[in-house]
């Protein structure tokens, strides 16, 4: 092996105390919290996205709850992995996965999208304490985490970086620019994930504008590309740990979802692409996840005693 | 300190992006966090002297600008300076949602060198004479803009970027312009310079037009006017202070720039002063039409970019200034 690929292996490993590494079955129930949050604070604000953030609930918590090395405690923390949603529309997913991973209190969804709070509509860098880089105007994020990628291979340094996408996304040509330049730049410390729901907000991709054969179209690109079911916890788990293990090129995960997966009136429907559910409906979801709104908006006002919040490695780092 | 500028008999003549190229050099021996990236054109922008100094902080992206865009944002949030450069048509127009998200919303440390801005492009035509720059960059939130009138300035100002936090736009031009500042005449990012006292009235400049307009000055001198010549390298953040006691000082303003009339140097004067002190104001600029091929001479003649047009502006508004 390259001695230096052997070097920057070691220092990963010394430098991931911030990763909690959290069995399957811990982030399947982390996942059932993230769904409920979800849909409170849809409920609570009647406004935002519904069925995008209930596809990436799976593997959005396996990147938070078992893949990402990060402190919450301290966003800025420099052996930090970079994570970056270049779908800025689920907020409410990106949100709760930060709120429940101890970036700020939970109380704070209960915000979301007001005037008051300072969770926007959109990622901002400005509001939010831990989001690297503002989002919401799509096809833009990878490009970002190119350059985050490069900075790291310039300074030599072990983070990885983690970019969240969309499927309608793909057809978005800045897209193929950033992927066509980390193919390029073989940019191994790079990962994408793509919630790939088959959904867009007018009706199906592939009817839309098709983006298919996906894999194929990255593999072109010069990307090692896996294909998962994006709510199968263990495959999910595998294919984080094989694109870490991938040398001389990014990885791209294909994470096959069903929009609006856990609320089963919702699943597989385009038209919770873009909307809340209003009360009632809200009160239907939230039985289908077993629980309420009265009880589940009160867990988040409540105090933050639960000691997920505490990275792994605790008060050693 | 005053920056009073004579005009020689003979004026050198180098250009604006050579002295943005030379400056990243020195950027780059000062500072390891300096990265330069550029989208397939090192030697148009200058930053070929860059990347053979420090190839390993040198990025060549190719052909995407959006893509380009991101990557500098990207780097800015691992804490790097990146500069990158491509033609300002693609750096504010094709990118410019780029700019606005990902940049200036987010308010990163990213430097933009738009090349290539304004009539004198030349042959290239309208596609690549980027003359609607300072109306899209000052109109984003966060992004600040200047505006070298030469090549010492364009040094300075990419220096004075660098040290600058969040995000700066840097708008060059193609030709070999007047050199009309020296090594050590004073820059203050977001500071006007006074490059010629007078009382009659303010020329406003940025750019090349500022040469013009201390030619406009010596013919004005020849009729007995006294003109102001102020250098505006700075459009974002603007000197309120300056053009509000020139206006209150000299009671008239010509604007002078290579640029659409629309959203540019004008109105971003004409936005200041009528707050402060409404004078009356004269534009020279483009005037809301797209641009052509031919000689950069002819071009800035056709389109009313020469001292004698800057002359007849100052005709005009010392007209309705003596109503």
């Amino acid at each position: 092996m390259n001695p230096d690929i052997a070097r920057v292996t070691d220092a990963r490993d010394a430098h991931r105390a911030g990763r909690l590494g959290w069995p399957a079955e811990r982030l399947r129930a982390k996942a059932l919290e993230i769904r409920r949050d979800i849909i409170t604070m849809l409920v609570q604000s009647q406004s935002g996205h519904t069925g995008g953030p209930l596809s990436v609930a799976d593997f959005g918590t396996a990147l938070f709850f078992h893949e990402l090395n990060v402190d919450p405690r301290d966003p800025a923390w420099p052996e930090r992995d970079f994570w970056h949603f270049s779908i800025g529309h689920v907020t409410p997913v990106i949100y709760s996965l930060m709120a429940e991973r101890g970036y700020f209190p939970r109380r704070d969804l209960m915000q979301f999208r007001s005037f008051a709070g300072h969770l926007q509509g959109h990622p901002s860098h400005h509001d939010t304490p831990g989001i690297e880089v503002s989002s919401g105007s799509l096809g833009q994020g990878l490009s970002v985490c190119s350059g985050v990628a490069m900075a790291a291979r310039i300074d030599r340094h072990p983070r990885r970086v983690y970019c969240v996408m969309g499927d309608g996304e793909q057809q978005e040509g800045q897209v193929w620019e950033a992927a066509m330049f980390a193919g390029h730049r073989r940019l191994d410390n790079l990962c994408a994930v793509i919630d790939y729901n088959r959904k867009q907000i007018d009706g199906d991709v592939e009817e839309i504008c098709g983006i298919g054969p996906l894999a194929d179209k990255w593999r072109a690109f010069r990307w090692n590309a896996i294909e998962v079911d994006g709510h199968d916890l263990d495959a999910i788990l595998a294919a984080f740990a094989a694109a870490r293990a991938h040398r001389d090129a990014p990885t791209v995960i294909l994470a096959h979802t069903v929009m609006g997966k856990g609320v089963p009136f919702m699943e597989d429907d385009h038209r919770w692409h873009g909307k809340p559910p209003g009360p009632a409906e809200g009160e239907r979801a939230l039985r289908e996840l077993g629980t309420t709104f009265a009880e589940w908006s009160a867990r988040l006002l409540g105090a933050d005693t639960d000691p997920d919040v505490v990275p792994a490695g605790g008060g050693a780092r | 300190m005053s920056a009073a500028i004579t005009l020689p008999a003979r004026v050198e003549r180098r250009k604006t992006r050579e002295g943005f190229g030379r400056a990243l050099v020195a950027l780059g021996e000062r500072d390891p966090r300096i990265v330069v990236l550029v989208g397939d054109l090192s030697e148009s922008t200058m930053v070929n002297l860059f990347a053979e100094r420090f190839p390993e902080r040198f990025i060549e992206v190719g052909i995407a600008e959006q893509n380009m865009t991101g990557i500098a944002a990207g780097l800015a949030a691992a804490g790097k300076i990146p500069f990158f450069a491509t033609y300002g048509a693609f750096a504010s127009c094709r990118a410019a949602d780029q700019l606005r998200v990902t940049v200036a919303y987010t308010n990163l440390n990213v430097k933009i060198g738009g090349a290539h801005g304004g009539i004198s492009v030349g042959q290239d035509g309208a596609t690549h004479q980027a003359m609607e720059e300072i109306a899209i960059v000052r109109s984003i939130p966060n992004l600040q803009m200047v505006v070298p009138c030469d090549y010492w300035e364009a040094y300075r100002a990419t220096i004075a970027a660098a040290a600058r936090p969040g995000p700066v736009y840097i708008r060059f031009g193609r030709e070999d312009v007047p050199v009309v500042t020296a090594e050590d005449t004073p820059f203050t990012f977001g500071r006007g310079e006074v490059f010629a006292e007078g009382h009659d009235l303010t020329v406003v400049a940025c750019g090349v037009m500022v040469y013009e307009a201390l030619r406009a000055r010596e013919a004005l001198l020849e009729r007995g006017v006294a003109a102001r010549v102020v250098d505006l390298h700075t459009l974002k953040p603007l000197d309120t202070g300056l053009l509000e006691r020139c206006a209150r000082e000299t009671g008239a303003i010509v604007t002078a720039e290579e640029h659409q009339v629309n959203g540019g140097l004008g109105g971003a004067v004409a936005e200041a002063i009528v707050r402060s002190h409404p004078v009356p104001m004269e534009f020279v600029a483009v005037m809301d039409r797209f641009g052509r091929s031919g000689r950069p001479d002819e071009l800035m003649d056709a389109f009313g970019l020469r001292a004698k047009d800057i002359v007849a502006a100052a005709g005009r508004v010392l007209e309705r200034k003596r109503r």
